[in-house]
Order: structure tokens, then sequence, then C-alpha cells
């Protein structure tokens, strides 16, 4: 890997110097709500606030030590993001023994090819590999055991979780591969404003929709309400204007961007809660210590990050 | 607390050293798979985790579930807890035979008929010593769809004969669909190891009364017999 460019670099120091002041921010805001509690007891709330405050800066920290190690960090923390999340949907997914063989390969073959056509950029192959060759594999594994019990069922799950866990979060490293229109080496900046917008439009929604939300868009799935949506897509929009200088999208095109990952991010957390209302959980897992497990975490970016990819290659390719 | 498997102090200490060092660096990395497969994780529904003598009492699904709950337990906990073990798995290779001793310090209980071997003076003697132990009552893999098997006599006895240890029962759960019997590969999947609020022989119970309220304590704690209680309203979203 060649090494980036001071230009690039500066510009990656200063997005870090940014995500560090914010969270030194929400660390202070954390801590004054806390002190306005009575000594003798605390607000859950808030507590749930600092909680998480404390998860951001890990996640935080992951992100940078990987964008530090370069590209091979960036797809290795991803591959590792993917099998975390494949663990917990597939903990939840109809199986049985006879998807033994199929599901071990998805986990330890399938997975690591899909990255590692991401570090070659095959493009070609990383775009079907699992749509394609997957989903006509893994079937005729499983039958080839012979049980038919709810088979359309096992293998429908099965690559609703490939797709989801593997598919559709190798399209955050797979920006790395977009090619710069001004063949500068600065694709790394997308994968950062990628996530910032949607996390960040995610906790405008959250609050927002808190504070004054009232009509509900899915009643008896999720709070979501319409209010706190379009506050969400219009603090995403804000917050990708004012990052529109790390991007080749221009000002407008990095608001619009912006706001329409952070839409589609969150229709993909109702989607996912229609899928824990059906399965009867209420957290995928316990990894991320207050926020449950890294699919909760990243429901939102994993519905963004392929139209993110393909609107990108589309008009700025 | 005197490790048990070292009596003769100072001697056997420096001699073992290396091999101490090597099954300590083994147990590590076990637990480092099992949690990297597994992400296992401990549920303490009905006791604290503090180094209390106890016996955990668990389902047996599959040859991983000792060191799913060896795992789980906290450095200073497992030091003291010992598996009671089959010797006839754990002495059949060499591998298996510093594993089981040395890296999990197993109880090691003799089942071939022709060998006089009381395993129940063995377990109270480890008791004795001060361990906590690991048990699993249903003497063996349950390959069948019923949650547990009929449990032996083994835990009535441990406590009738030691009344003040609590026995915890402890459930794993997954660890069927992790690691079927007769797979190779274990998939990757969450696991849950729960231990319930500890029970002890009332005085007078009978010993089928103790084991069938034993094993109800234990099948509470499978997800399962928690999954009914669906709530009505949609959960409260976790923040992003």
């Amino acid at each position: 890997m060649t090494p980036m460019t001071p230009e690039t670099t500066t510009d990656v120091a200063i997005l870090g110097l940014a995500v560090v002041g914010l969270l030194i921010l929400f660390t202070l805001i954390g801590e004054a709500l806390r002190l306005r509690c009575p000594p003798d007891q605390s607000d859950p709330v808030v507590e749930a606030f600092n909680m998480r405050v404390h998860t951001w800066w890990g996640l935080a920290i992951l992100l940078a030590l990987a964008v530090l190690a370069g590209r091979i960090g960036i797809i290795a923390l991803f591959a590792f993001a993917s099998f975390a999340a494949l663990r917990e949907f597939l903990t939840f997914a109809r199986k049985r023994r006879a998807d033994h063989l199929s599901l071990a390969l998805a986990c330890f073959v399938i997975l690591p090819l899909q990255y590692l056509f991401v570090a070659l950029d095959w493009t070609a192959l990383f775009t079907v590999f699992i749509p394609v060759y997957a989903f006509l594999l893994l079937p005729i594994i499983s039958a080839l055991r012979g049980d038919a019990t709810n088979f359309m069922g096992r293998v429908a799950e099965t690559q609703w979780g490939l797709m989801i866990c593997v598919f559709c979060i190798s399209h955050v490293p797979a920006l790395l591969t977009y090619d710069m229109p001004d063949g500068s080496d600065r694709s790394i900046l997308l994968i950062v404003f990628f996530a910032m917008v949607v996390q960040l439009g995610d906790l405008a929604e959250y609050y927002a929709g808190r504070r004054f939300g009232r009509r509900r868009i899915a009643a008896s799935l999720s709070p979501k309400t319409l209010e706190g949506m379009a506050t969400g897509v219009l603090a995403a929009a804000l917050i990708g204007a004012t990052l529109s200088w790390v991007t080749p999208f221009g000002l407008v095109g990095a608001a619009a961007m912006a706001a329409m990952a952070s839409l589609v991010g969150m229709c993909g957390t109702l989607v996912f809660a229609a899928i824990k209302r059906d399965k009867g959980v209420k957290d995928w897992s316990h990894l991320i210590p207050g926020q449950g497990g890294l699919l909760d975490q990243l429901d939102s970016v994993i519905f963004a990050a392929p139209i993110f990819y393909h609107v990108t290659q589309l008009v700025w390719g | 607390m005197a490790r048990p498997l070292c009596h003769n102090v100072q001697m056997t200490d420096l001699a073992s050293l290396p091999r101490r060092i090597a099954a300590r660096a083994v147990g590590h990395a076990l637990a480092f798979v099992a949690r990297f497969i597994t992400a296992v994780r401990a549920d303490w529904r009905g006791i604290e985790p503090v180094a209390k003598q106890r016996v955990y009492y668990a389902n047996h699904v599959s040859n991983g579930d000792m060191p799913m709950i060896w795992t789980v337990l906290p450095g200073h906990m497992r030091r003291q807890t010992r598996p009671v073990a089959a010797a006839d798995y754990w002495l059949k290779t060499r591998a298996r035979a510093f594993i089981g001793p040395e890296v999990f310090n197993c109880v090691l209980i003799d089942r071939r008929p022709e060998v006089d071997d009381k395993p129940l003076d063995k377990i109270l003697a480890a008791l004795d010593e001060g361990a906590s132990l690991i048990i699993f009552p249903e003497g063996n893999r349950n390959m069948t769809d019923a949650p547990l098997l009929p449990f032996k006599s083994g835990l009535y006895n441990m406590g009738v004969a030691r009344p003040h240890v609590d026995l915890v029962p402890t459930w794993i759960a997954n660890l069927n669909e992790i690691m079927p019997k007769g797979e190779i590969i274990p998939l990757p999947l969450i696991c849950t190891v729960t231990f319930g609020a500890p029970v002890h022989v009332h005085e007078g119970e009978d010993k089928d009364t103790f084991l069938q309220r034993a094993a109800d304590a234990l099948k509470a704690l499978s997800p399962d017999a928690n999954r009914d209680a669906t709530p009505t309203e949609p959960a409260p979203e976790p923040a992003p």
C-alpha cells in the first residue's frame, strides 16, 4: 500500500480531531446532566446516555486505529464486524442439523472470500458472489443432507443473513476501491463521512423523536415518528454539507447523499425492528455494553451502505 | 486456597512450573477460541460472581459444554472450580490427558464397570479441599428432543453429604446447534450460560422429589421456558 499524501493525512487528522471534539462535548454534557441529579440517586436516561458515549469512544478509537493501519486495517475491521453480525443473525435464524455444513461454509469460507474480493478490488466478483454463487450453492449443500422440514424458510433465512451481514456490510470498505474523480487517495475519507452522517442522523432522530415526535410511522413495530425522522434526515444533510470538503459530491450533492443515506438507514432500523419482533428478541446480543448487539448498532449502516456505494459509483464514478 | 494437585509445595512447584505455565497458556487460548466462536456470556441471574463454594450442575448436549462454563467464570473463580469428568474420555490421548487434568484441573471418574472406584468419594474429597465443581447430572450427552434426561443420583448424594454447598443450576443455551455430535466445525452462534438461584436438599426430602425439583430449576432457565412471555408493546428502541 502506498502511504497517504500529506493533504489526505491532514484531512484525516482534522476529521479525527472533530470526532474527538464532538465526543468530548458529549462526555461533558453527560457529566453535567449527572451533576444535576441529587447525589443519592441516578437518572437511568442519563446513565444510558453516558454508557453510550463510552461505547462511541471505543468505536471511534477502533475506527481510528483501522484508518491508521490503512486499507488492510479497514477491511479487517469490517470483516470482523460481518463475522460478529452473522453470528448474531444466525443465532436466531431457522436452521436444522442438515444446514450445519452450509452455515459453516457461509461463516468460514464465503465471508472471508467476499472480503478478499474487496481487498483485491475484483468488483465484478464482489458484487455477484453472494447474490448469485452463494445463493445457488448453499441450498444445494443443505438439500444433499435430505432434510426437507421447513426447507424454504431455512435457506431463505441463511441467504438473508449473508446478504445483510456480509454483502451489505462489505460495501463500507468497498468504498476504498472507489476512484476519486481527481485521482487522489481520499476515498478513505468517504467511509468516515458515511459513518458520521448515518450515526449522527440516527442520534438526532432518536432524541428529536422523544422530545416532539407525534405521528408514528409504524406504531406496532417501532417508536419512530415522522417528526423525528424528518429532523434526523435534516441533521444528516446539514452535517453532510459541513463535511462536503472531504467528498467529491459538492455542497448540494454531499447534503443530498447524507440525507439519502440517513433515510435509508432509518428504514433499515425499522426493518430490523420487524425482524426482532418476529423472532421475539429485544437485542441481538450483549456484545456492545449498553447498546445490545452489533446488529442493533449497525442496522442503519447495513441498509445505507450498498445504496451509498452504488449512487456514488453511478453519479460520480 | 491450596492447589489440590500439588501436595509437596516447594519441590513439585519448581519442577512443574513450565507445565503449569503451559497449562495456563492453553487455558487462555481455549477461552479465546470459545469467545471468538460463540461470544459466550454469563447471565448471573440467581447468584453473584463471587468465590463461594458451589456445585454448578448443567445440561449436557455437547463436548463443548464444560469449556463454556469454564470460560465465563472469572479468573479467581475458575482457579477454584474443577469439572467432574470421565477418565476414559480425558485419558484417551496425550493431548487430552494434558488438557483434562492439568488445564481444566478435572476430577476424573472411572466409569468402567470392573473398576471398584467410588466416584462420590473423589467428589466429596474435592469438595472438602475447598474446590467448587462442575457436574452434568444427566450422566450422558442429551441427544433427544427433551430438554433434559432424568438426573442420576449423584447430585442428591452430594447435597445430602455436604449440605452447606450451594447447588447452582447452570443452563447452557445453543450449544447443540454450535457443535452437534458428529460435526467437526463449530458454528459461530451466540452462547449464553445462565446461572440460577442455588438449591439445597431439604431435610427429609427423598431422592426423586429433590432431583425433580433440581431439574425443574434448571429447565426454568432455558430460553424456551422464557419465550412465552412475548411483549405486546413494541420494545423501546435502543438509541443509536
